[in-house]
């Protein structure tokens, strides 16, 4: 049986969403994370935090409507909701060290079962981009990591121990695939919701680190 | 009082000498001073220390918008205190990482928000700190740490550095300035930590008392050196990422 691909990386982000709750200051990371602006939150006010001093944007500029003056730290043209506000960047990352971010959704080339993850430098690279992660990861009351489950070259992403040097240890609450809901407890990785259309066999070979199945195991929550 | 405003961006980084530290302003091609570092290029100081959010310009880089690799290709950098060293995507390239592989340039790599603090600290002379931010990475070996209630925190020294480039969208004469947008990020942090500050400016430098002292976002005592800029030429805007699910 070949393997299914699960989630979209779309669908990653609106399950991640479902867990930003009413008046949380969020903060988006690099690459699938900025999806997570997309999601529709209903009665709940999201606001979003970007590094670069933005408080409170909103959806993405159209095109020809960019005040090009203004981004959000992924570099996307944003708007800005009513009451947002600019501030300088120490202040940007006073707020995030001074724990008023409620949650930071970060990409990662890998997790571990203890809650480290690194996201900042590639196997064999010299140097690497830390930009705002590190400050993020132990600053912000949740750490939420959206990743896809294997490497491009077939590895789990979600290991034992991390192989490359880590942005933080111990720090990671929830971590979405495309292959299901993982929340790390202390017995490692519990895989709490499964994507439509995998099966579990799948997940424990694709996965790294110790594994354990909530009971009953429910198939991830797209609505 | 001697006027602050120069003709040009030349003659404001005439005098800068060889192995002073620059501090850049700006976050991708936003609210960075790319008039000012043109002219360092062609002003030629060497032996410089470059402190910035990244050494590449923008996730997509607009070819109108230099970055410090153009002080690199020159031969005038001798180090890079900065939040990225290597591009954050395989496709991508960086000027800067290509003289740091081979050792031609030193770099430091520091998280962005201890960055951000590191210059706070040097501007309000303050020496040192400790911030939770890095621990238990390799940034922290052989590093001195320490507990406060219970919680391990990590020492950073403050980052003076001799001149500053900001880029503001509005000023008066006395060196009060505006900044627009996400413009801001880094450039009033920088000013408060740089003996000379110089600032490009977008808009008509107005006269004194033409600007509503409540909108001042750096005040002109951290200000020395202003020039009024050119619009961007066509292709300076960065480009943005393509959506992650593309």
């Amino acid at each position: 049986m070949s393997d299914a691909k699960g989630l979209s990386r779309q669908q990653m982000c609106d399950r991640l969403a479902m867990e930003f709750q009413d008046g949380w200051v969020v903060n988006l990371g690099l690459g699938i994370p900025t999806l997570c602006s997309n999601c529709a939150f209903g009665d709940r006010e999201i606001i979003f935090h970007s590094e670069n001093g933005v408080i409170g944007y909103g959806p993405l500029a159209k095109p020809g409507d960019e005040d090009l003056h203004l981004t959000n730290a992924g570099g996307q043209y944003v708007t800005l909701q009513p009451g947002a506000a600019i501030v300088h960047h120490a202040d940007s990352f006073a707020m995030i060290r001074g724990g008023r971010i409620d949650v930071t959704v970060l990409g990662a080339y890998e997790v571990a079962e203890n809650g480290d993850f690194a996201n900042w430098k590639m196997a064999g690279q010299k140097g690497g981009g830390i930009g705002g992660a590190m400050d993020l990861a132990v600053g912000a009351k949740n750490v939420f990591l959206a990743m896809e489950q294997l490497t491009r070259d077939g590895k789990p992403r979600l290991v034992e121990r991390c192989a490359i040097p880590v942005t933080a240890r111990g720090v990671v609450k929830l971590v979405i695939t495309n292959l299901g809901l993982f929340q790390i407890t202390k017995d490692g990785f519990l895989l709490r919701e499964i994507a439509p259309g995998v099966a579990l066999d799948q997940i424990k070979a694709q996965t790294g680190g110790k594994l354990t199945v909530a009971n009953p195991l429910p198939t991830v929550r797209l609505t | 009082m001697k006027s602050k405003i120069f003709a040009s961006c030349a003659e404001a980084v005439r005098d800068i000498p060889d192995g002073s530290v620059i501090a850049f302003g700006g976050f991708s091609a936003i609210g960075a001073p790319a008039n000012l570092l043109k002219a360092l290029a062609e002003q030629g100081a060497k032996n410089l220390t470059c402190v910035l959010n990244s050494p590449r310009n923008s996730p997509n880089l607009p070819a109108a918008a230099p970055d410090i690799g153009i002080l690199c290709e020159r031969g005038q950098v001798k180090k890079v205190i900065c939040a990225f060293t290597a591009p954050t995507r395989l496709s991508q390239t960086m000027t800067f990482a290509k003289y740091y592989e081979q050792g031609l340039v030193e770099a430091e790599l520091v998280p962005q928000g201890t960055l951000a603090e590191r210059l706070r600290a040097a501007g309000a002379g303050i020496p040192a700190f400790y911030t939770p931010t890095a621990v238990g990475t390799e940034l922290a070996v052989g590093r001195e740490t320490r507990h406060f209630n219970g919680r391990e925190y990590l020492l950073e020294l403050a980052l003076p550095v001799d001149y500053a480039f900001v880029r503001a969208h509005r000023a008066d004469a006395f060196g009060n300035l505006q900044f627009h947008g996400s413009q801001r990020n880094f450039n009033p942090v920088m000013a408060t930590a740089a003996r000379t500050v110089i600032a490009e400016v977008e808009e008509e430098i107005l006269p004194r008392g033409k600007m509503d002292p409540n909108q001042v976002h750096t005040t002109g005592l951290f200000v020395q050196r202003m020039v009024r800029i050119p619009p961007p030429p066509e292709g300076y805007w960065p480009i943005p990422p393509k959506r992650a699910d593309e």
